[in-house]
């Protein structure tokens, strides 16, 4: 099938558009150095890490000296996520930080991995509320993340969760006042967030008074859980961009 | 912090709780139950934290209830304990939904699970325990199987790193089509399963082998170039003469020690696929109905924006960079719309500019119609002279019109599109659906000349029916009578005449249609993507203007007229299915190497996209083509199977009337008698006809209810907004917002019900 482009550009984006190019040119030229890196990341992910781990049914005897069985079903009970899955996510944990990460969880040590670590995951350094994801889903609001916090974040964002949980995780996400409501301030922090600052004042405040217009069915100029909910809810992009896969 | 989800479990456990420490106070082994308490009490804390002390003090508490004895207790609290311990259950099952931290479900759960196995424990002393404890080992069973199978299952889907790569750098909306890839690719190994378990094996197995009969061997005047490359690609030589084809079956009721019914077996594999489809679509798309959005709203377009933008999967730079420029570029349309007053200036001429495009493009339709019909009737006239004094365009030429016109028409009807001035999404749906319309046009009017090929081909047949009947006369030196008692001559199946198989000639226009058509793209994918991203890339050094930034630069991925051609494709091995049983198999190959030779060329040639739109909100737009794809290509299959009668010399229907006589034959002779006569009272019009009336009035019944509950919905949630705007009103805010949630869960447990009764009849 011939690959065309999309309908028509207007003025603008046609900056953008040649923006895009010059910056999608340095895609091009690194794509042998990206063959590299997908060699050596394709190995990492394969292997499973050093220690021999590849399960099968938990009937024949676990391989793994890394959690106890009940751990493991305990965790596939409160997560979405296989026992393979959590094996792998286990081991994506260990490598952010591999001298604080102990590889025997048995007696469930207390580690903690700074944000700054966090943040640096390949899956999140590119997304503009990484902050906020990493201080809602922590247990000390900073962002500092246990494992089974770490756990926790990605079976909210995996493809199984269903909608009404991720829309409530959705609305912690852009409460950045932590007040249980998204107000004006909120509202502009996203924005801004998503926009990098480029849109004017002018227009962020118009954005932002629309989207309270819009959405905010008790009237109180702020949004509660339940008006995110119900906006939300008829979205039909939200379950597949609020989705991280890993 | 938040838990607006507690459970009602939690309460009538404490209620249990309290009655069950009352009837132990009657019993007076409080002192036992302290002393073992002191033992769990200790060994608990060293496993949960301070903060959840609650818990843990009814851990403690439950302690208590030790060595419950069920005689004691009365048969409503052995009750109240039974649904205790079911919502316990329940909730274990449901722990992953709630929105508790991490550590809150993980003692919750080990809480739950101490709690049910003490009372199931106890529960089974009771009368009938047996039988209870029975099931409680066999749920307990069927659970692990279950997870056990989950696992598997998620270990087996294939190529999930290569799709997370590519969503890393594209976005979702380009993964999206690797993942309907990979869909279609599960879909077409069943189809495979089917055609070659029950079809290709029997046959190439316990059938008679090759050069046995006539129609499996390779006609003397072939021979000598039945192995020759060319004579093979094009589906000719022995690969006619073999399993992939119609022609090569025997018509043998029942073949190999346990009596395989052959022809019987071909005719449901062939109805089965077609049903196996309907049924896996129609799933898809009832599933993808409920958890999309209800509707297209248009009230919450910058809430929308604000909040669901932001594609969460982007793991890479350059289309975070990409993703960000065109967020705001979208955020400014959108204040610009909103700013701008109505001016609808000269919505006369717009008016008549869409007429005018709508009328030039049927003009486009009309005139690839035409010329495909021109160009089959042309074929035709040089198959009948003899193929060999033609070059090689004029030998293939239907394909390459085919698929040449599948490349050029598109790119006309983007440019005819300029003049029409739509919303992006509503011009990229009129673009879609008018591709969609060439694509069937051109696939109806190759159908048209090929009825015209298959009618031609019945008339050769009789001619030689004719023939062979004065051929074997003469055999048997002119007396012309069919019951001779002379010896057999035997005659080399090679020697005999054969009559003109047309149903073999189907399937292999089907095979050759798919074959250019993948051979096609994958052409210009390479031409297209790769040789203009080497030629941009390396002859930007020394050129006049920047090849990147200016023409032509690197091509973005088109997501749509991708999905399309997969589309168009499953539609046509739906088509030739039945005629030619390789063709699943060819599928499956092709699919293979597509998503392999795809995912490196997007990797390697593409940029992502500047502006994204997708078609429209749901994936049930491409779903909704995919069945009207299947409806209308299972259309041919089923005319031919019904109308034409079956070749007299070759396949598994060869000497009956109709194909479907088939059923008809086991059904007399496999089935006892009574079976046969309830069958025949069963097919009576008398019957059918009111059984029909009926679906027909319950869909209409489901359809209108369903439609009732939409509006109750919609009334419900006006009255919510009147509602809230009053603050003293939330208590009845709390009743109308549950009345809502009753009525939608209503409404799609019965369009659920409904989809599942449709399904079954």
């Amino acid at each position: 099938m011939v690959a065309s482009k999309g309908p028509g550009c207007g003025p603008t984006p046609d900056l953008l558009f040649g923006s895009g190019l010059l910056l999608s040119r340095y895609f091009i030229s690194d794509w042998a150095a990206l063959i590299k890196k997908k060699k050596a990341f394709a190995r990492r992910w394969n292997s499973d890490g050093p220690v021999v781990s590849e399960l099968e049914s938990s009937d024949m005897g676990n391989k793994q000296t890394i959690f106890t069985a009940q751990q493991l079903d305990a965790y596939q009970d409160c997560t979405y996520f296989t026992r393979k899955e959590i094996l792998r996510l286990f081991y994506r944990y260990r490598d952010l930080a591999p001298q604080l990460v102990p590889l025997d969880y048995t007696n469930q040590p207390d580690v903690k991995l700074p944000y700054e670590l966090i943040g640096s995951m390949p899956e999140l350094k590119d997304n503009p509320f990484r902050q906020r994801i990493a201080e809602v889903f922590s247990e000390d609001g900073e962002g500092n993340m246990t494992l089974d916090d770490f756990l926790d974040m990605f079976s909210v964002l995996s493809e199984m969760a269903p909608r009404d949980l991720k829309a409530y995780y959705a609305f912690k996400i852009y409460d950045f006042n932590n007040d249980d409501f998204i107000c004006k301030s909120d509202l502009e922090k996203t924005l801004n967030k998503l926009t990098r600052n480029e849109l004017t004042e002018d227009e962020v405040k118009m954005v932002c008074e629309k989207v309270i217009d819009e959405a905010d069915l008790d009237n109180d100029g702020r949004l509660s859980l339940e008006d995110f909910q119900n906006m939300i809810n008829r979205a039909p992009d939200f379950l597949s961009t609020f989705h991280i896969r890993i | 912090q938040i838990t607006p989800f507690c459970s009602q479990g939690d309460e009538d456990f404490r209620e249990n709780r309290e009655k069950e420490n009352r009837g132990k106070r009657r019993n007076g082994e409080r002192d036992k139950k302290k002393r073992e308490n002191g033992r769990r009490k200790r060994s608990s804390k060293s496993v949960s934290e301070p903060e959840t002390s609650e818990e843990d003090d009814n851990e403690e508490d439950g302690n208590n209830d030790g060595e419950v004895r069920p005689e004691l207790l009365s048969p409503e609290e052995l009750e109240r304990l039974k649904e205790a311990v079911d919502e316990k259950k329940k909730l274990i099952q449901s722990l992953r939904g709630k929105p508790w931290p991490m550590k809150q479900k993980l003692v919750t759960l080990r809480e739950s699970q101490q709690f049910v196995e003490k009372y199931e424990g106890a529960l089974g002393k009771g009368k009938g325990r047996k039988l209870y404890a029975y099931k409680v080992m066999m749920t307990k069973k069927w659970m692990k199987f279950q997870r056990d199978f989950e696992n598997f299952k998620t270990a087996c889907i294939p190529w999930e790193m290569k799709i997370k790569e590519i969503e890393s750098h594209f976005g979702s909306s380009v993964a999206s089509y690797f993942i309907f890839l990979r869909w279609m690719y599960g879909i077409n190994m069943i189809l495979f399963g089917l055609t070659f378990g029950l079809v290709m094996v029997p046959e190439a197995l316990m059938g008679r082998p090759y050069g046995s009969i006539p129609r499996k061997t390779v006609p003397r005047a072939e021979e000598a170039s039945a192995m020759d490359f060319a004579v093979l690609w094009d589906s000719g030589g022995y690969a006619q003469y073999s399993v992939l084809f119609y022609g090569y079956y025997n018509n043998q009721r029942a073949i190999g020690w346990f009596k395989f019914r052959m022809p019987l077996s071909y005719f449901l594999v062939g109805v089965g696929t077609v049903a196996y489809s309907y049924m896996v679509v129609i799933r898809t798309m009832a599933r993808n109905a409920n958890e999309s959005g209800i509707g297209d709203d248009n009230s919450f377009n910058f809430s929308w924006k604000t909040f669901t933008s932001w594609d969460y999967l982007i793991g890479n730079p350059e289309t975070a960079d990409n993703k960000f420029a065109s967020i705001t570029t979208s955020f400014k349309e959108a204040i610009l719309e909103e700013q701008e007053s109505r001016k609808d200036d000269n919505i006369h001429l717009t008016r008549f500019l869409r007429v005018l495009a709508n009328f030039l493009v049927l003009c486009c339709l009309a005139g690839s119609g035409y010329l495909i019909y021109f160009v089959v009737r042309r074929s035709q006239k040089f198959a009948l002279e003899g193929l060999e004094n033609h070059t090689w365009w004029e030998r293939n030429e239907v394909n390459m019109v085919m698929s040449l016109l599948g490349m050029f028409c598109p790119m006309l009807f983007d440019v005819i599109s300029t003049l029409e001035n739509y919303h992006p999404r509503v011009a990229l749906q009129w673009q879609l659906g008018r591709i969609f319309a060439l694509f069937l046009g051109n696939l109806y009017t190759f159908i048209i000349a090929l009825m015209d090929a298959i009618n031609l081909k019945r008339k050769e047949e009789k001619v030689v029916k004719y023939n062979i009947t004065m051929w074997e006369a003469s055999f048997y030196n002119g007396t012309g009578s069919e019951n001779s008692t002379a010896p057999p001559i035997t005659i080399h199946p090679a020697d005999v005449p054969r009559g003109p198989c047309w149903e073999t000639m189907v399937g292999q226009e089907f095979v050759r249609l798919i074959i250019s058509d993948t051979m096609t793209t994958y052409i210009t994918l390479l031409i297209g993507d790769f040789l203009r991203a080497v030629l941009v890339r390396f002859l930007n050094h020394c050129w006049c203007w920047d090849l990147e930034a200016g023409f032509p630069s690197y091509s973005e991925f088109d997501v749509s007229g991708n999905v399309l051609g997969l589309i168009f494709n499953q539609g046509m091995i739906w088509m030739g299915a039945f005629y030619a049983p390789c063709l699943p198999a060819l599928n499956l190959l092709r699919l293979h190497v597509s998503m392999y030779l795809q995912c490196w060329a997007v990797m390697c040639c593409n940029v992502p996209q500047e502006r994204v739109f997708k078609a429209s909100g749901s994936n049930n737009f491409y779903m909704a083509m995919l069945l009207v794809i299947l409806f209308l290509s299972t259309l041919p299959a089923i005319y031919t199977i019904v109308t034409i009668p079956p070749s007299f010399d070759c396949g598994p229907f060869s000497g009956k009337n109709r194909m479907f006589d088939v059923i008809q034959e086991t059904l007399e002779s496999d089935f006892p008698a009574w079976f046969s006569k309830v069958f025949s009272y069963a097919s009576n019009p008398g019957l059918v006809l009111p059984f029909i009336l009926l679906m027909v009035l319950a869909i209409y019944y489901l359809q209108s209810t369903s439609k009732s509950y939409k509006e109750a919905n919609i009334e419900l949630k006006k009255k919510l907004q009147m509602v809230t705007h009053n603050s003293e009103n939330f208590v009845i805010f709390l009743l109308c917002s549950f009345d809502l949630i009753l009525i939608a869960q209503k409404r799609i447990l019965f369009t659920q019900d409904g989809i599942c009764l449709i399904l079954q009849y």
